[in-house]
C-alpha cells in the first residue's frame, strides 16, 4: 500500500503544480456548459423528462470533465516513458500491479477533483441539490468513471511509444464515448437504431448515475448503472494492469 | 575479498545479432570496474541483464550472491542504477525525487530523511534541494541521479555512461565524486564508458568489450604496459615503405592504419633519431611524427586493429544496413 501511496503522491504533486493543466482542462467543459446550456436552454424541450436543459446538461458535463481528465492522466505515462522516469519506477523492487494501481488512483483523484470543480461551479448556474445523499451518489459515480477511464488510458499508453497516436485516440475513441453517452441529450430522443449503441457505451451508465444523484431522475435504473459501471471499472483495471505488466524497459 | 558480481557465459541475442557473447567475469567487492568499448559493443545490454531489466538468452550471473534470473527482486534491492538517459521527474524538486525513490525502496521515513540530507550534501546539492529539477544543469542532474541511486544503500552501483554529454570540466568533477563515493561508501561500482580517459582515471580494472566479447581484462596500467611500450605514430605518403623499414630488434610491433603507421617500442625518446635516420636512408617521406605514452585507446587499437572511432562508425553503418533490411 505504501508503494501505491508513493506513486499517488507523486501524481498529486505534479497535478497541483500544473496550473495551466488544471485551468485548461476545466475550461473546455465549462464552455460547453455555458454555451450549450444557456444557448439551448430556451430552445430545447426534453420529451418525457421535463425540467430545464441546463440542469439536464450539468451531470453530462461533470462526467465529461472526469472522462477527459482521467483518460489523459492514464495516457500520461507515455511521457514518463519518454522522459525516462518510468524506468526508475520499473527497476525498483516493487510489483507492476502496485505501480499501476498508484497511477490509476492518482489519475482518478485528479479527474474527480476536476469534475468536482465543475459541480461546484454548476451550483451558481441553476443546480439545486435537494438531498446530500444524492450528492454522494454522484460523487461515487464520478470516482468509478475516474478509476475506469484512467485504467483505460494506462492500457492504451502501455501499447503506445509516443504521443503521436494520442489525437487519434481522442477523436475516435474518447469523443465518441462522450458523444454517445447521453451527456448532451436524452438517450431516448435518439433514433431507435442508435439507442442500442448508447447502451453499449459504459459512460452512459456513469452519466445516468450522476444524473440520478444530482437531479433525482434518470433514464436508466440507477442500480443497473452501479452494476455496469462497477463491472467496467473492474474490467478496465484488470486490462490496464495486464497490459502495463507487459511494458518492456 | 568477497565477490560482488559473478558472470558466467552471459549471452544476449536479438534475432541474428549477438549483442553480448559469452561474457565471463568476476568483480570483487569494493572495486570500481569499467566496461569499456565503442557504442554498440554490448555494454548497456550487459548492464540491463545484470540489473534484471533484460533476460539473458543463455548463461548466468549473480549480483551480491543473488541469481539475476531466480530472484529479480533480491537483485533489484541490492543494486543502484544510473541509466544512460536521464530518469528524473523534472516537475519535482531534488528532495522529492529522492523521497519518491526512498519510498519505492521502502526506506523508513526517519532514515530516509537522514540519508537524503547526507547524500545531497555529498553531491553538493543541499542548497538546491527545494528547486524543481527542470532548472538543473546536466551535471547537477547526473549528481542527483547518483545520489538517488545510493539512497537505499545498494551493494553494487551501476553507472551507464555517467558522463555522456557533459562538458569536460563537469566530467572531471563527476569523476572525483565517483572516486570519493567508492572510497567512503565502500560499494562496488560498475561503469560503462566509451571515454578511454574515464576508464583509465577511475577504474581499478577494465574490461574492453568489442562486438559483445571481452577482448582484454586487467588494470588500466597493466593493459597499457602490455602493448609493448610507447607509441610512435608516423604519417607518410607511403606508409607501406615505413612499415618495411621498421625491422629493428628494439621495435616490438608495427602496424599500418590508413596513411598512418603505429609503432610500439620501449623508451621511444631514445630511438627517435634512429627511426628518422632509417626512413631518410630509404628516402621515405615523413609528414608528421608523434610520440606518446600508451593510452587505453592504443590498447583498444592493439587488440582490435581499429580505433574506437572507426568501430563506432562501423557500428553506425551496420545499424543503418540493418534498419534498411528490416524496412524492406
Amino acid at each position: 500500500m505504501d508503494i501505491v501511496y508513493a506513486i499517488w503522491l507523486r501524481n498529486m504533486k505534479r497535478y497541483v503544480r500544473s496550473k495551466s493543466r488544471i485551468i485548461g482542462s476545466i475550461s473546455m467543459p465549462l464552455f460547453f456548459l455555458l454555451f450549450l446550456g444557456f444557448g439551448l436552454n430556451s430552445v430545447v424541450t426534453l420529451p418525457g423528462i421535463g425540467g430545464n436543459y441546463i440542469v439536464f446538461l450539468i451531470p453530462g458535463i461533470v462526467s465529461m470533465s472526469v472522462l477527459f481528465t482521467s483518460v489523459f492522466s492514464g495516457i500520461q505515462i507515455i511521457w514518463d516513458k519518454q522522459f525516462g522516469f518510468l524506468k526508475e519506477t520499473l527497476v525498483a523492487p516493487v510489483s507492476r500491479l502496485e505501480i499501476m494501481l498508484g497511477q490509476t488512483l492518482g489519475g482518478a483523484t485528479t479527474a474527480v477533483i476536476q469534475g468536482f470543480m465543475i459541480l461546484i461551479l454548476s451550483l451558481f448556474i441553476g443546480l439545486h441539490v435537494s438531498n446530500p445523499a444524492g450528492f454522494l451518489v454522484a460523487l461515487g459515480f464520478m470516482i468509478l468513471i475516474g478509476i475506469s477511464f484512467t485504467a483505460f488510458g494506462i492500457a492504451i499508453a502501455s501499447r503506445m511509444d509516443d504521443m503521436t497516436g494520442f489525437q487519434l485516440i481522442m477523436n475516435f475513441v474518447v469523443f465518441p464515448i462522450f458523444g454517445l453517452s447521453g451527456a448532451l441529450f436524452p438517450i431516448s430522443s435518439l433514433p431507435s437504431w442508435m439507442a442500442p449503441i448508447t447502451l453499449v457505451d459504459p459512460l452512459t451508465y456513469g452519466v445516468e448515475g450522476i444524473r440520478y444523484g444530482l437531479t433525482g431522475t434518470s433514464q436508466v435504473n440507477p442500480l443497473i448503472c452501479v452494476v455496469v459501471i462497477s463491472g467496467f471499472t473492474v474490467l478496465m483495471t484488470i486490462l490496464g494492469a495486464f497490459l502495463f505488466r507487459k511494458i518492456r524497459f | 575479498m568477497t565477490i560482488a558480481l559473478h558472470i558466467d557465459n552471459l549471452t544476449k541475442r536479438f534475432n541474428e545479432l549477438v549483442a553480448v557473447d559469452k561474457i565471463s567475469l568476476d568483480i570483487d567487492h569494493g572495486e570500481i570496474f569499467g566496461l569499456l568499448g565503442p557504442n554498440g559493443a554490448g555494454k548497456t545490454t550487459t548492464i540491463s541483464m545484470l540489473s534484471t531489466m533484460l533476460k539473458p538468452t543463455s548463461g548466468s550471473a549473480t549480483v551480491n550472491g543473488i541469481d539475476i534470473e531466480r530472484n529479480e527482486d533480491g537483485v533489484r534491492k541490492s543494486i543502484g542504477i544510473v541509466f544512460q538517459d536521464q530518469s528524473l521527474d523534472e516537475e519535482l524538486t531534488a528532495w522529492e525525487n529522492m523521497d519518491f525513490h526512498g519510498r519505492l525502496y521502502r526506506v523508513p521515513a526517519d532514515l530516509r530523511k537522514q540519508r537524503i540530507t547526507e547524500l545531497l550534501n555529498l553531491v553538493e546539492l543541499e542548497n538546491r534541494k527545494d528547486d524543481i529539477v527542470k532548472t538543473f544543469s546536466g551535471g547537477m542532474r547526473r549528481r542527483l541521479e547518483i545520489a538517488r541511486g545510493l539512497l537505499h544503500h545498494p551493494a553494487v552501483l551501476f553507472l551507464d555512461e555517467p558522463t555522456l554529454g557533459l562538458d569536460p570540466q563537469t566530467r572531471n568533477h563527476l569523476w572525483q565524486y565517483i572516486a570519493t563515493l567508492a572510497k567512503e561508501k565502500g560499494i562496488t561500482i560498475i561503469l560503462t564508458t566509451h571515454y578511454m580517459e574515464e576508464a583509465d582515471q577511475l577504474c581499478n580494472r577494465v574490461a574492453i568489450i568489442d562486438h559483445g566479447k571481452i577482448i582484454a581484462l586487467d588494470a588500466p596500467k597493466n593493459l597499457k604496459d602490455g602493448i609493448g611500450g610507447d607509441v610512435v605514430t608516423i604519417k607518410s605518403p607511403d606508409p607501406a615503405a615505413v612499415v618495411a623499414a621498421m625491422s629493428e630488434p628494439w621495435i616490438t610491433r608495427v602496424e599500418q592504419h590508413n596513411d598512418e603507421v603505429v609503432i610500439n617500442l620501449k623508451n621511444a625518446e631514445q630511438h627517435i633519431s634512429a627511426i628518422v635516420t632509417l626512413l631518410n636512408a630509404k628516402q621515405v617521406d615523413i609528414e608528421s611524427l608523434a610520440i606518446h605514452k600508451p593510452t587505453l585507446e592504443d590498447v583498444f587499437l592493439f587488440f582490435t586493429g581499429k580505433t574506437i572511432r572507426d568501430e563506432e562508425a562501423d557500428h553506425k553503418t551496420n545499424m543503418r544496413m540493418y534498419q534498411r533490411m528490416v524496412r524492406h
